[in-house]
């Protein structure tokens, strides 16, 4: 088949960037999406051009690397998938394809489709975590947990980091990404210490970082490839509400005198 | 180089086999709490291994400064892993053990590992998940709330532990979790998107690393009091694997280079369960879980270029053979047998698909069984993931499946406090020869990378650091001048080639004599072969490649040129390793070795050994050393799962 290609190009983060037009001959219904680019990128190394820049590595829909939007959606067209796990039998013999990188204030573009996600690195670093330093842990079996909380947390944890959510939302949030968290770590009892601290942290995180707040568009949710919940978000609001109550009630208790 | 005769000491503490690693954490040296603070490692490679080690050690007091390639630590490719974790815990009463998991272990890798360091491992098995169920990681549960097993290849006990598909996933990210922790509390210092080109050795120790950061294209010298390599395996030599694009073997074969002895590099894994080759473009294989086999039998038609579709073949045409070549593990035999049978059954045409390159993987049964519910709970994620590359539906058609590479039991040789040959290097996870012998069983990668990470480093390090002045190790050493400026050099010879391949094309020209030559089934004539070609290869790769762009900025092709000239040298040791291992054992199988019925042979008064191989200098040879294993346990029998 054959495919028509707009490609965001950008030398670096200065760069103001253009799309450039690639066509794709003689590609199969079979490739993947990424092994459709990696074609365009050896013939234009073989033209003596610079190939493409994008992020990939697992290639099995795993590892949340690859953060490409294809025509306007991040992912390309299907529920539950990342762009590695696109096929072009998707797609139609003779289609023009836009591809584009993520976009957000929150993720600068490296080059072309390569985006710089390290602020969800500093999210999780604001609280992400059970402080359990190695060798502290009772019996794995000591705390049980019901398979249904157990199952829910999975649902959470299931996030790869990709940034789909920030990608898809009109208001570049990092609501989703933040809620997976904040809900896997949550519903379980080992996270019930450090839950009010940990939400306050992230979501604080999450502003500083320059992502635009939730208005409940739910672009997040149909963008995810892991396809994880609004009620992850409904639940975080919850927690930081009484989080803050909770935290303003502690520093009203500091500041009686005596 | 070359000169002094290397200490191929495995250090192995003495007493009951019970007792060893105790015995020994006693015996090692501690350094004072005050003191860790004093100290800086480096650790490479943020996957299981890395980021627990760098936790783990963080914790501890060290100033740690890790490194991975990619954009977050938590990319790493133990991320893909997805069926699950051994542990000893017996939770199901089912006769489990220490003792057990050691022995399984010792056989599944067909006795060519070290009994004390797989001893340890069972051991240390059990503290791992109490570990990661305590950082959050959200196991599958039964309805009492107590924790889920199923049984996984080459055991007949259920001890694996799992999250649904995605169990390297959820340890990952909780290991990436106590990482993030540790880089909050300042203890841990992380540099992304940097690779680590060269290794740095001074008066004989491991001082510091060159590195590239691939967004500036910087190329610096990082020194420490001790240097940990978590850099995963090598299994992309063959260009297809179940690996993910960016693994390679640089760090490690680096190291070598700079004087780390490689042990058994020849030792690689083929994995039963992959989905089949479509096409030339296809640029990485996929797994489909080994847990699968738990409820997925396998066959093949019983007649030759047998072209019907898969439901027209009645049940007295099917042969299920590994049910009837192995009656008492059946569809759950280890890795290797079960890759050596599918091929057996390709070869004599029996194959299924478009490239009779496959075999059924079949769940009518089960379904039938238990229902499509039960089994979308299992497999769920995995079926849709089969479906989505494929676009066939296996909850109606059989899926197909074949062998692909998934993993390298082969790595830096390491003694029992998992240090290189070069003093002050450490190696862990996958990067190590250390536990798995010629063949690993399922759900023992995950244990063994983060046993390492978790619980023996953090021990075994400051045993090193003790004796020890922190600090010491500059930059402007010459020895680190001279290895950067071989980094910078190396780069520049990439960058000026006038060429027109391109590495990929290169890449999979090595892939290819490496899958024909040294992967399911190799002889002394295909392992010349290849070793005639692979030089071949390399010096027209380095005549004829094409590296676009600048050494400056991101240059994805630049990354992946000096890993394919680092494959391309490699190649030819793990060939050299195959043809001078004159034996069949686990995944290593010479044809010339085998019993009548086709099964491996293995050579115990001659081969039960650790090929290490040093490194002697461009064009030289390497040098053979061997550390001969010692059996004090368990009886080296005949491998049978029959």
């Amino acid at each position: 088949m054959r495919i028509a290609l707009r490609v965001w190009r950008q030398r670096d983060r200065e760069d103001a960037g253009r799309f450039v037009s690639y066509q794709a001959d003689d590609v199969n219904p079979d490739m993947s999406f990424l092994e459709m680019i990696d074609v365009v990128n050896e013939r234009l190394i073989g033209q003596g051009e610079e190939p493409i820049a994008f992020d990939h590595d697992c290639r099995e829909g795993i590892c949340g690397s690859c953060s490409m939007v294809i025509n306007g959606r991040p992912h390309g067209p299907h529920q539950g998938t990342t762009t590695c796990q696109l096929h072009l039998r998707s797609f139609a013999d003779g289609d023009t394809i836009i591809v584009e990188p993520f976009r957000a204030r929150g993720f600068p573009v490296v080059r072309d489709l390569v985006v710089d996600r390290s602020a969800f690195d500093r999210i999780v670093e604001a609280g992400g975590y059970v402080s359990v330093s190695t060798g502290n842990a009772p019996d794995a079996n000591a705390i049980p947990i019901a398979k249904p909380v157990a199952e829910r947390a999975m649902d959470a944890a299931q996030c790869i980091g990709c940034g789909a959510c920030v990608a898809a939302c009109p208001n570049a949030s990092a609501m989703l990404f933040t809620a997976a968290k904040v809900s896997h770590l949550g519903l379980l009892p080992q996270g019930q210490p450090e839950r009010d601290r940990r939400v306050l942290a992230m979501v604080r995180r999450m502003d500083l970082e320059g992502f635009g707040g939730c208005t409940n568009f739910g672009e997040c949710t149909a963008a995810c490839p892991k396809e994880i919940g609004q009620w992850t978000i409904a639940r975080m609001n919850g927690d930081f509400l009484a989080a803050s109550i909770r935290d303003l009630e502690e520093m009203n208790l500091r500041d009686e005198p005596g | 180089m070359g000169s002094v005769a290397m200490d191929l000491k495995a250090r192995i503490p003495s007493g009951p086999l019970e007792q060893k690693w105790d015995r020994h954490k006693f015996e090692l040296k501690l350094v004072n709490p005050t003191n860790k603070r004093k100290y800086t490692v480096i650790v490479v490679g943020s996957g299981l291994a890395g980021a627990s080690a760098a936790a783990s050690l963080g914790e501890l007091g060290y100033q740690v400064k890790c490194y991975c390639f990619q954009d977050s630590p938590r990319r790493a490719h133990s991320i893909a892993a997805q069926g699950g974790i051994n542990a000893a815990k017996n939770y199901q009463n089912d006769g489990d053990s220490v003792f057990r998991l050691f022995y399984d272990t010792i056989k599944g890798g067909d006795f060519r590992a070290r009994e004390a360091n797989v001893y340890r491992l069972a051991q240390i098995s059990v503290d791992i998940i109490d570990q990661c169920v305590a950082q959050g990681v959200p196991f599958a549960r039964e309805y009492g709330g107590v924790l889920a097993n199923r049984s996984f290849g080459g055991a007949q006990v259920s001890r694996t532990f799992y999250a649904r598909g995605q169990t390297g996933q959820q340890l990952l990210l909780g290991a990436y979790s106590a990482l993030e922790r540790q880089i909050a509390a300042g203890t841990v210092a992380m540099f992304p998107r940097t690779e680590m080109l060269d290794l740095v050795v001074v008066d004989g120790r491991a001082t510091g690393i060159v590195v590239r950061d691939l967004v500036t294209g910087a190329i610096a010298t990082h020194c420490a009091d001790a240097v940990v390599l978590a850099t995963g395996g090598y299994g992309n030599v063959f260009y297809l694997s179940t690996n993910a694009k960016g693994s390679n073997v640089t760090a490690t074969y680096r190291a070598y280079k700079r004087g780390a002895a490689f042990g058994n590099p020849c030792y690689t894994q083929i994995h039963p369960t992959c989905i089949p080759v479509s096409g030339d473009y296809q640029s990485k294989l996929t797994l489909m879980s080994e847990s699968l086999r738990n409820d997925g039998r396998v066959w093949v038609p019983k007649s030759a270029r047998d072209r019907r579709v898969p439901g027209a073949i009645p049940e007295s045409e099917r042969d299920y053979y590994l049910e009837r070549k192995y009656p008492s593990f059946g569809n759950l035999c280890p890795r290797d047998i079960a890759s050596r049978a599918a091929k057996e059954v390709c070869d004599e045409g029996r194959g299924v698909g478009e490239t009779g390159l496959g075999v059924y993987l079949d769940f009518a049964d089960a379904i039938k069984r238990s229902g499509e519910a039960t089994i979308r709970e299992r497999y769920g994620n995995l079926f849709d993931m089969y479906q989505r590359i494929t676009g066939e539906n296996p909850y109606q058609l059989p899926m197909r499946i074949f062998p692909a590479v998934h993993y390298t039991m082969g790595g830096l040789w390491v003694d029992y406090n998992l240090m290189s040959t070069i003093p002050g290097l450490f190696v862990l996870g996958e990067a190590n020869f250390s536990d798995h012998g010629a063949n690993r069983l399922g759900a023992s990668a995950l244990m063994q990378g983060l046993a390492d990470g978790y619980f023996v480093i953090p021990y075994t390090l400051g045993n090193y650091l003790a004796g020890l002045k922190p600090g010491i190790n500059s930059p402007d050493a010459p020895e680190a001048r001279a290895a950067e400026r071989e980094t910078v050099a190396r780069i520049e010879r990439l960058l000026s080639g006038r060429g027109t391949g391109t590495v990929d094309s290169f890449h999979r020209e090595l892939g290819r004599i490496m899958w024909d030559d040294c992967g399911m089934a190799r002889s002394a004539d295909g392992l010349k072969k290849a070793l005639g070609l692979i030089p071949e290869l390399r010096d027209r790769f380095w005549h004829e490649v094409k590296v676009p762009g600048a050494g400056e900025g991101l240059n994805q092709s630049l990354e992946k040129a000096g890993r394919v000239a680092d494959f391309l040298e490699f190649g030819e040791l793990m060939c050299q390793d195959a043809l001078h291992r004159e034996e069949s054992c686990g995944g290593h199988f010479r044809v010339e070795h085998q019993t009548p019925d086709g099964e491996a042979k293995r050579d115990d008064d001659r081969y039960c050994y650790v090929a290490a191989w040093e490194y002697r200098g461009e064009g030289a040879p390497a040098r053979l050393h061997r550390e001969p294993l010692a059996f004090e346990n368990v009886k080296l029998t005949t491998r049978s799962y029959k």
